[in-house]
């Protein structure tokens, strides 16, 4: 537990680097605001619209994709602790073998149907 | 442990988080300058521009903080910290020596994989709130980016993990033996490759196409705020770099290990750093698309391939 200690001790320090600055900051920076320098960057142009406008997420496809990987690859990392158990072995490695097979049809399906391209 | 050490350790993760990215920025200016035909900064500090990257700081603080009219004020102040933090935990987890490291945790490969994966929300927070459509574009690309480049790098990471028999970190250097650069070479490729798309260095910076998107998620982002951002890139070159060296290279391993061995981690994590450099010198750009095709067609494919390479061996060596 005590490398968590330290961690945390990482996290404060960084927090307190990152109010440190903004104090040195606002403390040496100019303050100058005017309307055309508060106004959205749009390569010299008015912005027209707002910026929080719709997109087209394409990519959602992958982000399922990715879900089901992400669950996967978390079942792989206690199986790299024990795989050297002699009780496991051959028996674990023929297990994983199905589990990955499995998703790997599952993405090979997904590249068959064409989700695996963008456009 | 007492309150005092890990006040110490704590201050010394810090320290070399702030001076590493600052050797890496250097290096990265006189490569790039010498591969181009220039000289690179020569000016400030005197010898070859030593100094560069400290004045470059004193400039930015010095800076007008500009925060667009239209933005949502909160989270455009924060952004910056979240992306910047989350690789100031990973460097913490790393070893750079026979029992030097900040957190000595025993799943710290798996903790610094979890570290990293929190610094895209950063971005994403500071497109979003900028209010910008060149900010929207560019955390929209950098969340896409993530779909595609965090799975071949954790499945290469499990299958080091797998070869060690352990997710610490310490005890993969201690297993490494100099035939694992062949067994793990595809792993170790898929690694660097997803490294640099998770970095959003070339050939994989979209997220900030300095020639279509501005600067992407950090466009409305002026002075010491924008700094951190670049200072996260940075930090992000260094602690991929000594993943990479932990996980593949073996880290301290080498001739006079027991008194030389943070010269050889930092030695090998520079010279990948300085390849990171030679990238961004050398490739053009690929399309978001074309990343998610490479990662999903060739990434995911080899390293778990390399994942079942891992495990037979192992098996059958027992």
């Amino acid at each position: 537990m005590a490398g968590y200690i330290v961690l945390g001790g990482v996290i404060v320090l960084g927090i307190l680097v990152f109010v440190a600055a903004a104090v040195v900051r606002w403390l040496l920076a100019p303050k100058a605001p005017t309307y055309a320098k508060l106004k959205t960057y749009e390569s010299g142009m008015d912005p027209i619209g707002e910026g929080w406008a719709q997109t087209n997420v394409r990519y959602f496809v992958y982000a399922f994709l990715y879900v089901i990987f992400a669950v996967d690859a978390v079942y792989l990392f206690p199986w790299a602790n024990v795989i050297r158990d002699q009780n496991l072995g051959v028996p674990a490695l023929v297990e994983m073998a199905i589990f990955i097979g499995i998703i790997v049809l599952g993405l090979a399906h997904a590249a068959r149907r064409g989700l695996l391209r963008w456009v | 442990m007492s309150v005092l050490e890990a006040v110490i350790r704590s201050v010394a993760v810090v320290a070399a988080f702030l001076v590493l990215p600052l050797l890496v920025g250097q290096t990265e200016h006189k490569f790039m300058a010498h591969m181009q035909g220039r000289l690179g900064p020569m000016y400030a500090g005197g010898w070859h521009g030593w100094a560069q990257l400290i004045a470059d700081a004193a400039k930015f603080v010095q800076k007008e903080d500009v925060i667009p009219a239209a933005a949502d004020r909160g989270v455009f102040r924060i952004a910056p910290a979240v992306a910047l933090i989350p690789y100031m935990a990973g460097l913490a987890f790393i070893p750079i020596g026979d029992g030097i490291v900040g957190a000595d945790v025993p799943a710290s490969a798996f903790a610094v994989l979890a570290a990293l994966g929190v610094g895209i929300l950063g971005h994403l927070m500071g497109g979003w709130a900028s209010a910008n459509k060149y900010s929207m574009i560019g955390a929209m690309r950098g969340a896409a980016q993530l779909v595609a480049y965090e799975l071949p790098m954790v499945l290469a990471v499990a299958s080091v993990a797998l070869a060690a028999g352990t997710l610490s970190l310490s005890g993969i250097v201690e297993q490494w033996q100099p035939w694992w650069l062949l067994w793990q070479l595809p792993g170790a490729i898929v690694f660097f490759i997803a490294a640099l798309a998770e970095i959003n260095r070339t050939p994989f910076d979209m997220p900030i196409a300095d020639s279509e998107i501005v600067f992407g998620a950090f466009t409305e982002y002026t002075g010491l705020r924008f700094a951190f951002f670049l200072l996260a890139e940075y930090a992000g070159i260094v602690v991929m770099a000594l993943l990479f060296t932990v996980l593949y290279l073996g880290g301290w391993a080498g001739p006079l290990a027991a008194s030389l061995g943070v010269v050889w981690t930092l030695l090998k994590a520079w010279i990948i750093a300085a390849i990171i450099v030679w990238m961004r010198v050398s490739w053009p750009r690929l399309r978001e698309d074309q990343l998610h095709r490479l990662a999903w067609v060739w990434l995911i494919p080899i390293a778990l391939f390399q994942l079942a390479l891992t495990a037979v061996v192992v098996v059958m060596t027992r």
